[in-house]
């Protein structure tokens, strides 16, 4: 079970600002082990996000973002109280959802 | 890695058991605990053996005066013994190969517990010098080598003081934050000739 | 093992400034951008994970007596997290020794939680597919301890020992490369390669280093305690191996912390 996200979400005037810390390798695939054998690639494909049910954010990540990635994203509209959800996927398939209240 | 076990935490109660309030760094006693302290809590690892603990008279002595001005016996006891323990090259040249010298400059590596003793091994020099005006990254813990042999004169005393320096710093400034790359087999006899032309070869990107 | 570093952003940062040697100005000039990249970094610092992570762990009962650390005296009470961190190391009475966090971190998950001495030195530095309990731990404690004035105490006759033998060892060269932590820590405004040393023999040194460990090391990919920092200083002094909570180990923190007092700790910190 991939460990829970941190979110922070806030009204900013007539904008929502959502703040989201991952935790994840994010293993580029590109990196050899002591014995010199290659380490997999291992990260997130694809990142979700909702709020009040309706979708604010697509993303398609590649091996460029870092371990442990931090997002953080601004849309128009959202109301205090309502519920942003957030999913990533990652290239095993493995998947994390979170959620948090906009403030 | 290794844990606290119940004979270093027996010691570290008797050590703490020992009455007594002595706080001057040049104390006897406490000089002898912090000794049976760094036995007591370090083990071998790779090429790192515990022998690296035991301290020479320079090493010694410059722990001691560390941030106190030396006692001029003192400073020409260490430049003396230092400088009467340099190896000179048997041909008697210093020059070596600039861009040699160079690549031992950039190489960090060598003598960590966590190096292939059979690995590279270099000078670290820009760690703590400037050196070429390519290199933007290196560090101020040295002074500036830049135009080290420009400055000085492209002459056979100034290669031998180079080669003696970078061979033991101290026999030439007691008590030197840079280690004695020749005195502790850090580097080869070759490997200070290429470090001296890097900073005496007139063709040396140091000199331009 | 490196990622982004922060000297590898501020190589590329430094191209962009012309010509060497570096002019007064502009080296201030670096040092402002390099201030504002780390201060953009620092929302959002993956430590938060740990505390996160760390934070169910305390709370978890755990080991074969199936108990949390609610009953974990870091010194202030059985329980006690808020501002512990600013008080350590100290000696403790029923262990009759000076502890630093990790040390007293063990003793509770062994003697509490019965975990195994073995056990709960396996996994001490964590890396990919390994997780270290203690790192977990010591970023929720230590957390808990952002905002309070560092305050360690040598009242203790033992605490004061440590101190001594810690500014002994900080000043004792040796190894292959005549190094004492003094070498690179014993006078201000220095830097190896690009990266500013503390001067940790002044208060104001001492105090900006200390308070902002732990940290979320990124060339690391993970977050580092005292403990692992002191370990790897030695590594590149070139002395042998130092043993996780070693007196050594505590007599430096005890050294280092102490000097420390009066600062505001702000960790778990963000670091290249």
């Amino acid at each position: 079970m991939p460990d829970p996200m941190k979110i922070r979400a806030n009204q900013l005037g007539d904008a929502t600002e959502v703040k989201v810390l991952m935790s994840h390798e994010m293993e580029t695939g590109q990196r050899k082990d002591a014995q010199g054998k290659v380490i997999p690639a291992w990260f997130i494909q694809s990142v979700d996000v909702t709020c009040a049910g309706k979708t604010v954010l697509t993303a398609q990540w590649g091996t460029a973002v870092s371990k442990n990635p931090f997002l953080s994203f601004r849309f128009k509209g959202g109301n205090k109280g309502d519920k942003v959800v957030i999913t990533w996927v990652d290239n095993r398939g493995e998947k994390r959802t979170d959620e948090a209240t906009v403030a | 890695m290794k844990y606290v076990s119940k004979g270093t935490l027996a010691f570290a109660v008797a050590a703490l058991a020992i009455a007594g309030c002595a706080t001057t760094r040049d104390d006897a006693s406490l000089h002898a605990d912090t000794v049976a302290m760094l036995k007591a809590s370090f083990k071998p690892q790779g090429q790192a053996r515990m022998d690296r603990l035991d301290q020479d008279e320079t090493q010694r002595v410059c722990s001691d005066y560390f941030g106190k001005p030396l006692p001029a016996s003192v400073t020409s006891r260490v430049e003396q013994s230092n400088l009467e323990s340099i190896k000179w090259p048997a041909d008697g040249a210093y020059l070596g190969d600039w861009k040699a010298g160079e690549k031992i400059a950039q190489e960090g590596r060598g003598k960590q517990y966590s190096d292939d003793p059979k690995g590279p091994v270099g000078g670290n020099c820009y760690a703590c010098h400037q050196l070429s005006p390519k290199e933007i990254s290196y560090g101020t813990i040295g002074p500036s080598l830049y135009r080290f042999g420009k400055l000085r004169g492209y002459t056979d005393a100034t290669r031998k003081y180079a080669y003696g320096k970078v061979y033991n710093a101290d026999a030439y400034f007691s008590c030197s934050n840079m280690p004695r790359f020749g005195t502790h087999g850090i580097l080869t006899e070759k490997q200070i000739k290429d470090v001296v032309a890097l900073l005496m070869d007139p063709a040396s990107p140091v000199n331009q | 093992m490196a990622r982004f570093s922060t000297a590898a952003v501020v190589a590329a940062l430094l191209v962009f400034l012309p010509g060497a040697p570096q002019a007064q100005a502009q080296a201030s000039d670096t040092a402002a951008q390099i201030q504002e990249y780390r201060d953009a970094l620092a929302d959002g610092n993956p430590a938060e994970l740990w505390d996160a992570r760390g934070e169910v762990m305390w709370k978890e009962a755990r080991g074969p007596k199936k108990v949390s650390l609610a009953q974990c005296d870091l010194g202030m009470g059985a329980g006690v997290v808020k501002n512990a961190y600013a008080h350590l190391p100290r000696y403790f009475a029923d262990t009759g020794r000076v502890m630093d966090l990790e040390t007293r971190l063990i003793h509770c998950m062994t003697t509490l939680q019965g975990i195994s001495d073995a056990d709960a030195h396996k996994i001490l530095f964590g890396g990919p597919g390994k997780r270290s309990d203690v790192e977990a731990l010591a970023a929720y404690v230590t957390s808990q301890s952002q905002g309070a004035v560092m305050d360690v105490s040598l009242a203790d006759p033992h605490v004061r020992r440590m101190y001594a033998l810690g500014e002994k060892i900080f000043f004792y060269r040796g190894g292959s490369h005549d190094f004492a932590c003094a070498t690179c820590h014993g006078e201000e405004n220095k830097r190896i390669r690009l990266q500013d040393l503390p001067d940790l023999t002044t208060k104001s040194g001492a105090q900006k280093a200390y308070t902002t460990w732990p940290a979320y090391r990124v060339s690391q990919g993970e977050l580092r305690t005292m403990q692992w920092r002191l370990n790897d200083c030695f590594r590149q002094q070139r002395f042998p191996d130092l043993v996780f909570g070693s007196p050594a180990s505590i007599a430096l923190t005890t050294y280092l912390a102490y000097n420390a007092n009066g600062a505001v700790y702000a960790g778990p910190g963000l670091k290249r």
